[in-house]
């Protein structure tokens, strides 16, 4: 079988993420009730710095349920960069484009004549 | 870069039996799948993007939206009901994971159990997602939709939510609900009449001088603009639709495009917990039917755990773009 390589029991280290991954979400919706305004009013690159977090912290998330619970570490690195490189580029593309033409658009509704009616 | 070298092994390279990805076919083409899917997701959440970025100045706040939580109706509890749907979630990944782990050992036992703890996990979740869309389609406080297409929501002296029914009279002509049998021909399937009509609302605000408008436009501190007694009184003057809970034409939350996204993209990724759950069930009868035991390899349940994992993988970014950026 394709199971070359000696499989270990990991069921501490699955522990291990499932309390990391709670901690997280435990954080997030802390900082989705109280919103601290000190974060949520400060900008840095056009996003505030609350949702700056929401985003590495869910990022960090899905690292380790792609690498431990999908068991991504264990595979070899062809496997791991065919998979994730070529998601990674493209939704990167995917969010520059959409998010620039939508800001854009956002821009024509508010400077010009035209009202949104729909 | 030096020349390379043939050997005897290259030969094998070119004849077939080699994994360069250290991989078997089944799980192969279920990461193509995953990738395929990731992308679909991500084209959703993206467009899920380009459409707040266009009314960025107008979304509505999911902590307005998202308040129910089983038992503790009329308290509002922002977020708590889909943390615990998180959780939930992540459970059942951690049980799918020990049940790939067990399989790893050949214990059927183990493996059964964890399947088994996974489809009721699954199920949970499934449920709680049915719930918030029954809150969410059912609506709270209704609201009024003006001729320009905005949404006007009503709060009183303090900026508490008032709810329609709290103010609303009900005058002596009601617009009547047309049916099949009272309708012509050329009838197209008429809208469902709402509780109240604009001449109902507007009265009923006439009547309670407390009463102020809150727009959809958010402030430097992100609230919602409330008016004044007199621009109130103008901007519900244009009033032309009583809006009460959601649907895809239009919802009380406020940006249409809002309900269209959360219905669109939280279905789907409910319809794939829901196909996840279907799989899982059928490899759960085949584990107690001891097919893997045969084969001396439990490799089924890592494909459908893979699935499973993307699932979870999907929502932890749902989470995060609807209820909490």
């Amino acid at each position: 079988m394709s199971h070359d390589h000696e499989y270990v029991s990991n069921t501490k280290r699955i522990w291990f993420v499932f309390g990391l991954l709670s901690l997280v979400t435990t954080v997030e919706v802390f900082l989705g009730i109280y919103k601290p305004g000190f974060l949520e009013f400060n900008h840095f690159v056009g996003l505030n710095l609350l949702n700056w977090i929401f985003y590495i912290l869910t990022i960090f998330k899905a690292y380790y349920i792609v690498w431990a619970f999908m068991h991504m570490e264990g595979e070899k690195s062809s496997l791991r960069w065919s998979v994730v490189s070529p998601v990674i580029f493209l939704v990167l593309y995917l969010l520059f484009i959409l998010l620039t033409e939508g800001h854009y658009i956002y821009g024509v509704f508010k400077d010009s004549t035209i009202k949104w009616n729909f | 870069m030096e020349a390379t070298v043939t050997t005897a092994n290259n030969e094998k390279t070119w004849g077939g039996g080699n994994e360069p990805l250290g991989a078997s076919y089944g799980k192969m083409m279920m990461w193509f799948f995953i990738v395929s899917d990731a992308l679909t997701f991500s084209g959703f959440l993206a467009a899920y993007g380009f459409s707040r970025f266009k009314f960025i100045e107008t979304w509505p706040l999911a902590d307005e939206v998202f308040t129910h939580f089983p038992f503790m109706h009329g308290n509002p509890q922002p977020m708590l009901y889909v943390a615990l749907m998180t959780f939930i979630l992540i459970f059942s990944s951690v049980t799918m994971v020990l049940a790939v782990d067990a399989g790893h050992h050949l214990k059927k036992t183990k493996v059964a159990i964890y399947m088994f703890l996974t489809i009721i996990g699954g199920l949970i979740f499934v449920g709680s997602q049915a719930w918030e869309w029954k809150n969410f389609i059912k609506g709270e406080y209704g609201a009024v939709e003006t001729v320009g297409g905005s949404l006007l929501q009503f709060v009183d002296k303090d900026g508490k939510r008032v709810a329609l029914e709290e103010f609303a009279v009900k005058l002596p002509e009601q617009p009547e609900e047309l049916t099949r049998a009272k309708g012509k021909w050329f009838m197209e399937s008429a809208e469902t009449v709402p509780t109240y009509s604009v001449a109902d609302v507007q009265a009923g605000f006439k009547a309670h001088p407390e009463l102020l408008i809150r727009t959809e436009h958010l402030t430097a501190e992100k609230k919602k603009t409330v008016l004044t007694r007199a621009e109130s009184e103008a901007r519900l003057s244009t009033a032309k639709y009583v809006v009460e809970g959601a649907n895809l034409t239009r919802n009380e939350y406020g940006s249409k495009l809002f309900a269209d996204f959360f219905f669109f993209i939280t279905g789907f990724h409910g319809f794939h917990v829901f196909s996840g759950v279907i799989i899982n069930i059928i490899i759960f009868f085949n584990v107690l039917l001891g097919t893997y035991e045969k084969r001396r390899s439990y490799e089924m349940v890592e494909k459908v755990g893979l699935y499973w994992h993307f699932v979870d993988l999907v929502w932890v970014f749902v989470f995060t773009v609807f209820y909490l950026v």
